[in-house]
């Protein structure tokens, strides 16, 4: 299903708002903060896998971003009293000025060369907080300051209003991203994934169209961090390290990668399964060391098996189900689908492929 | 369709029959039968894109067939890997780059017989007293026929020329002691004079040693020179199977298949 | 004296440096044969290293553990690629990353629960009082000493037997060209799958080499991991040279910063790590030793 069109999108948003809004009336405290988790962790694995999936640019180090727009909102919040969307507003451009500076850096890098960049990239940012802790707060963080506004009354619960504030800003990022997605900046993004070269002599500036890539999901990952300040309280090195770099990319390549959908499939299992493997272990009475290793495991696990069962990630599963029962979509298959251009050849194809490209008749 | 060249006994030492093969959605092999003679040079001819090189790569496995069977001696050999295609004796010199070009010239000689029975092998009469002095001996007669390679052993295969590099191919192919020896378009990229020294050495394995020889060309012309019988393709299909005198008289074949 | 303290800091970088190149070439080993990155590296060294402490403390000998560990290495390297990471061989290639982090918090949480989560402390082959020439002190200590030595030695005995044996050239033509290779009637996936083990075998000695001053936790080769992967990066993953030589670099430029910027510099090693990175791949996208390609227009 491609939503070409705005109103389509808008449409779409507005509904999962309400069905949002309603399940955070309807559940628990638990459920709501799970709510928010889940629309901070979409906003953040949407920008990456636009990066990784349309632009072709493997980023370990997103968590970066998001300390970057998480510590700004802290301080902005704490040291200047703005009202947060103020604040977020300032914690995206923030995040865009660092993504782009990071985008022009890893210009000519590639694969593997990009990946070791952005993966020290996220462990380094954090240790800024720790070497200037008079102003980061080191070890310990900074508190941040959020409370429900007046007009929803003093019984309105903060975790209600903290999952309506982070759904409305993922929603909000999932349909600026799907316009950027189809529109010419998209089409250059998957020139420029797929052949360089190619690109270049169609006419595509290609750095600048990688640094954008770059930028844009700096300015996710920032949201994302933003919205982690207000619905944890709290920013503090350890909320930032590479662990949470490398969840945004398994999210976004578990999910279905360069596919929006797939970011929200990927950050469901992402939130839920770990909290999910936890409950079972602990409800099965097991012992501290071995009952708090199990769901460890039990995630390593859960990644490997997703990987091997839906290449494509979920999104690229469900795709495959959805035309083992009606039958192939002509309307489907268009050029702008991410995922089916990175469709790759079944196994037996693929060396066969891989030879073609060496010969031809 | 196809008349087998046939040898003593008559049976083909290579036989393809009902072959068909592709790359994802595209078939480029559409059944397709043909027969090498034991010890004869047969022409695989056609134009871009006929299927010649896709023949090739089903019959040493590089590609799995879709359906068919390579016969080789009776053996039904589609469908395996390239490693057990070449133990059974057929070698596969590909279009392209043959060499590899970060190991010297020794080693990619040494490369061509790793496909030697190794000591634990239980194939009958393949575990050789001193397998090191047979290795020793298969090098020392490769660089006795092929002098430049020999001055140039130790030098990485990078600093070839374009004719030395497809010596070396070959003679790494014939290091691995095929019965059956594909050659896709040995002559591409060579000059004039190369080439015609390449199409020599063809004619003389054939001759000489017993070779069966599976010879893709674009060049028809000088193929069916040295061809005994030749085989067309196009589009996936075999369009006429001849000796190859009877080939290069049909004119009008010639003009609408092979371009001369 | 500043000389003294200049060669210190030089001696120690150049131990961690080892420790670092022990990662990046089990790193290159693979990138070579199978055109992955295995970041599960750093945790099949941890779990080897269990292995090693579980065996020194039922048998209480050291050797005994240290032999354990690295035949522990090469079977779960082999192990790991025949069961894991052979179905993503024609994949894209993301879902070998996400595969090997998979893995590699797959052993975090097995080590958790085989061998429990509390840090141990690992015992050193030899003595760790600093070496002294006459009253100077060096900064290593003996046990330091083997640990360059051990690395080194295990690097050159790979180096020739790729360069002398059989079983070597077979690996390198598969690395080269794996299509040749598999014509000629080489077993591919034989050779990858032993490039796997040797890359365990590897990462193991330097799981049991850095332990001693680490301690061993799950988490304990996170940090060497990613060191070791930048060092990897900086040499160039094709070049096992490149593989050394940045470990080196990057041991003794992280040294002199934790020895020179005192406690602010132990907080900055990462960030200098970025820089030294930064820098290298700003003149050579491909790191140091990668061999310039050609781009076809």
């Amino acid at each position: 299903m491609t939503m070409q069109t705005l109103p389509r999108r808008l449409g779409v948003a507005v509904v999962m708002a309400v069905i949002v809004g309603f399940l955070s009336i309807k559940l628990n405290t638990f459920r709501d903060y799970q709510i928010a988790e889940v629309a901070t962790e979409v906003t953040a694995v949407a920008g990456l896998t636009v990066l990784t999936g349309l632009s072709g640019q493997i980023s370990l180090g997103n968590g970066a971003f998001m300390a970057i727009g998480g510590y700004t909102t802290a301080l902005l919040l704490m040291h200047l009293n703005w009202p947060f969307f103020a604040a977020l507003v300032a914690s995206a451009a923030v995040a865009a000025a660092a993504g782009a500076i990071v985008g022009v850096a890893a210009a000519r890098l590639r694969g593997p060369y990009l990946a070791g960049a952005t993966l020290m990239l996220g462990v380094a940012l954090p240790s800024v907080a720790y070497a200037w802790p008079g102003v980061f707060g080191g070890d310990q963080g900074l508190n941040v300051a959020f409370t429900t506004p007046a007009f929803l009354g003093a019984t309105f619960p903060l975790t209600r209003w903290q999952a309506w504030v982070s759904t409305a800003v993922a929603l909000v990022t999932l349909v600026l991203l799907a316009n950027l997605c189809y529109s010419r900046t998209g089409r250059n993004w998957r020139a420029v994934r797929d052949d360089e070269v190619a690109a270049a002599l169609d006419g595509v500036n290609v750095a600048v169209t990688r640094i954008l890539a770059f930028v844009v999901s700096a300015v996710c990952a920032g949201l994302a961090g933003s919205l982690l300040a207000i619905v944890t309280s709290l920013v503090a090195p350890g909320a930032f390290t590479i662990t949470l770099s490398i969840s945004l990319l398994t999210a976004a390549v578990i999910g279905g990668l360069g596919s929006l959908p797939g970011a929200l499939w990927g950050s469901l299992v992402i939130v839920l399964v770990p909290t999910y493997v936890t409950d079972v272990a602990t409800s099965h009475g097991l012992s501290s060391s071995v009952g708090s290793n199990i769901p460890i495991a039990a995630y390593g696990v859960v990644l490997i098996l997703v990987m091997l069962v839906f290449p494509q990630g979920i999104q690229g599963g469900l795709r495959r189900l959805l035309t083992a029962f009606t039958g192939p979509d002509p309307k489907t298959r268009t050029r702008h689908d991410a995922s089916a251009a990175h469709v790759t050849p079944s196994a037996d194809d693929a060396s066969a492929s891989q030879h073609e490209k060496e010969g031809t008749s | 369709m196809s008349s087998a060249a046939v040898q003593q006994d008559g049976s083909p030492a290579l036989a393809v029959d009902g072959l068909v093969a592709g790359y994802g959605g595209v078939i480029a092999l559409d059944g397709v039968s043909i027969s090498a003679g034991t010890a004869a040079i047969t022409a695989v001819l056609g134009a871009n894109g006929a299927g010649k090189t896709t023949l090739l790569r089903a019959v040493s496995g590089m590609i799995k067939p879709r359906r068919g069977r390579v016969l080789l001696g009776g053996a039904d050999l589609a469908g395996r890997s390239p490693e057990q295609i070449v133990r059974a004796g057929i070698a596969h010199v590909t279009e392209g780059q043959g060499v590899i070009p970060e190991l010297t010239v020794e080693e990619n000689l040494r490369v061509g017989m790793m496909s030697w029975p190794g000591p634990l092998s239980r194939a009958p009469g393949s575990r050789s007293r001193n397998p090191r002095a047979e290795r020793a001996a298969a090098l020392d007669e490769a660089y006795g026929r092929f002098r430049p390679l020999a001055d140039r052993r130790r030098k990485l295969a990078a600093t070839l020329s374009g004719g030395e590099r497809q010596m070396l191919v070959i003679a790494r192919a014939l290091l691995s002691r095929p019965h059956v020896l594909l050659l896709d378009e040995p002559s591409l990229g060579l000059a004039p004079r190369i080439m015609a020294q390449v199409m020599d050495l063809v004619v003389r394995l054939s001759r000489e040693q017993g070779l069966t020889i599976v010879l893709v060309e674009q060049n028809a012309r000088s193929a069916l020179a040295v061809a005994d019988h030749g085989v067309v393709l196009n589009l996936g299909r075999v369009v006429a199977s001849a000796d190859a005198q009877t080939l290069a008289a049909d004119v009008a074949l010639r003009h609408h298949y092979l371009g001369f | 004296m500043p000389v003294v303290e200049f060669l210190q800091f030089t001696l120690s970088g150049v131990v961690f440096g080892m420790i670092y190149a022990a990662i990046a070439l089990s790193l290159v080993l693979i990138w070579r044969g199978t055109r992955l990155l295995n970041y599960a590296q750093g945790g099949m060294a941890m779990f080897t290293t269990y292995v090693a402490i579980e065996v020194i403390y039922h048998t209480g000998s050291y050797w005994a553990g240290f032999v354990v560990a690295l035949a522990a290495g090469v079977v779960l390297g082999a192990v790991c690629q025949l069961t894991v990471i052979r179905p993503t061989m024609n994949k894209p290639p993301l879902n070998a990353v996400i595969v090997t982090i998979g893995l590699l918090i797959l052993l975090e949480g097995l080590a958790g629960i085989f061998f429990g989560g509390q840090y141990r402390s690992f015992p050193a082959a030899f003595s760790i009082t600093g070496l002294k020439v006459g009253s100077t002190p060096l900064g290593v200590s003996r046990f330091d000493v083997f640990v360059v030595a051990a690395v080194l030695v295990t690097t050159l005995a790979l180096a020739a037997a790729f360069r002398y044996t059989s079983v070597g050239l077979r690996m390198r033509a598969s690395a080269f060209n794996a299509t040749i290779a598999r014509l000629s009637g080489i077993r591919v996936a034989r050779m990858l799958t032993i490039g796997w083990a040797l890359a365990g075998l590897l990462g193991a000695l330097a799981g049991v080499l850095v332990s001693p001053s680490t301690f061993l936790y799950p988490n304990s080769m996170d940090a060497i991991f990613v060191f070791g992967f930048t060092a990897a990066v900086i040499g160039g993953l094709d070049s096992p040279v490149g593989a050394v030589v940045g470990g080196l670099l990057l041991g003794i430029a992280l040294s002199y910063v934790a020895g020179y910027l005192g406690s602010k510099g132990s907080e900055l090693t990462s960030l200098v790590a970025l820089g030294i990175l930064v820098v290298v791949l700003m003149i050579r996208p491909d790191g140091l030793f990668s061999a310039t390609k050609v781009r076809r227009v």
